[in-house]
């Protein structure tokens, strides 16, 4: 699974990934990190408002900072 | 577990039996701070109400309190009424949409949307890249954090409805005129190329789309934690400097360099409100006390708005797709409104 971080670094950033980290860590799943600062590139994704969540390629959320709870649904969803 | 998650109601009734009691709360706390801070410094610790000491120790328990409590309150409501926009729903709104219309509506939805500066990038492309004119755009960003949510509640809480309707009005006219200015000036050659080179794809994610009362309701409240956490040292800061104004501060000392006397007074406070970065909480307590100084209300709604709509972090944020003549002329068009505003409001308000 690879799970890329939308944002230009900004608090909001730093604590998706952290959330996320920490969902994929109780579910156990095996994924790579990666950050997308780049701008083109987060708007190709269709993202304007950060940060954004992109799972496998697929936007799963944008313009919030879930719970890790919230993270965890999404993941087991996708996954099941 | 978050202590948001942890007071995730079971039921529906006890998410509004929540709600309710937190709000009963809430106005129990706000009537019984005039009184207890009256008992305490006044009669507890015996300090006079007309002495330097006993006033300004006053002011900033009272005042401390008091705008905690009313941007707890405020912070929570716009949370949870904003998480039913979001900018995609408002970049939909504005497609298509010509200059003039355009711009009013931006500035509306500039107020109502949420949005976090730090999205100001990405936004600006999106709207820019979907065909949103540039003058449009540039309405919404500046009555975005012009007209804030923060310095609403305070103003009200503060000075009533009247300033309250003031400058939200001013705000709106501001982020209208100098979007649709700004329009007119055919600047698109001093925008990066690379925002009219991006290619938009994938999926748009509405995240306004799907949430339920708890999750509107968990975000306010895990969105009054982050605000307060992050504006807090502004606040005390704010508060200090308001209480040692209050207590010290010779009666005469500034009516005679910025009050109605000095007809540089709103250009001063304009120009140096510009680069200071602070929020409409850490600025509030002090002009609350700069008001009760004499101060006219122009010139301190003047400098406050300078100080939240314009600020350094932001303008080097927006470097990043705007070329320096633009963002010049950005910082120009909206300082001069906002100058204009000033004036405008101390020639109607008296002092």
């Amino acid at each position: 699974m690879i799970i890329k971080i939308l944002g230009s670094g900004c608090n909001n950033c730093v604590n998706l990934e952290r959330v996320t980290r920490e969902a994929v860590a109780d579910l156990g799943l095996d994924a790579t990190f990666e950050k997308v600062k780049d701008f083109p590139t987060i708007l190709g994704y269709g993202v304007m408002s950060t940060p954004g969540l992109v799972v496998d390629e697929k936007v799963v959320l944008s313009g919030r900072v879930p719970t890790a709870a919230k993270v965890r649904e999404l993941l087991e969803s996708l996954t099941s | 577990m978050s202590l948001a998650e942890r007071l995730r109601p079971t039921t529906p009734t006890h998410r509004w039996v929540g709600v309710g009691a937190a709000a009963l709360g809430w106005f129990a706390l706000y009537e019984i701070n005039l009184p207890l801070w009256d008992w305490v410094v006044y009669d507890l610790a015996g300090l006079s109400p007309s002495s330097r000491l006993g006033s300004g120790v006053h002011f900033f328990f009272y005042d401390s309190i008091k705008i905690a409590l009313l941007l707890v309150g405020i912070i929570f409501l716009v949370t949870v009424l904003r998480s039913f926009m979001s900018v995609e729903r408002t970049r939909a709104l504005l497609g298509g949409k010509r200059e003039g219309v355009g711009n009013v509506m931006a500035a509306g939805l500039g107020v109502i949307t949420p949005f976090c500066s730090c999205s100001a990038v990405p936004a600006f492309i999106g709207f820019v890249a979907a065909g949103v004119p540039l003058g449009v755009t540039l309405s919404f960003l500046i009555a975005s954090p012009l007209v804030n949510e923060v310095a609403i509640g305070l103003l009200f809480g503060m000075f009533g409805i009247g300033p309250t309707l003031l400058y939200v009005g001013a705000g709106l006219v501001i982020a209208i005129v100098a979007g649709f200015v700004l329009g007119r000036l055919k600047l698109e050659r001093w925008v990066e190329p690379f925002v009219f080179e991006t290619r938009l794809g994938g999926q748009v994610i509405d995240p306004s789309v799907g949430l339920t009362w708890d999750d509107r309701i968990q975000m306010g409240v895990e969105e009054v934690g982050l605000i307060l956490r992050k504006i807090w040292p502004y606040l005390l800061v704010g508060i200090a400097l308001g209480a040692a104004i209050h207590g010290w501060a010779p009666e005469d000392f500034f009516t005679q360099y910025a009050g109605a006397g000095n007809p540089f007074a709103v250009l001063i406070a304009v120009l140096v409100g510009i680069p200071l970065y602070s929020n409409a909480a850490g600025i509030m307590p002090l002009v609350q006390a700069l008001h009760d100084k004499g101060l006219p209300m122009g010139t301190l709604l003047a400098f406050m708005m300078a100080v939240v709509a314009l600020s350094l972090p932001e303008l080097i944020l927006l470097r990043r797709v705007l070329k320096p003549p633009l963002i010049v002329t950005f910082v120009a068009v909206t300082g001069a409104g906002i100058v204009a505003v000033g004036y405008l409001f101390n020639a109607v308000i008296p002092v």
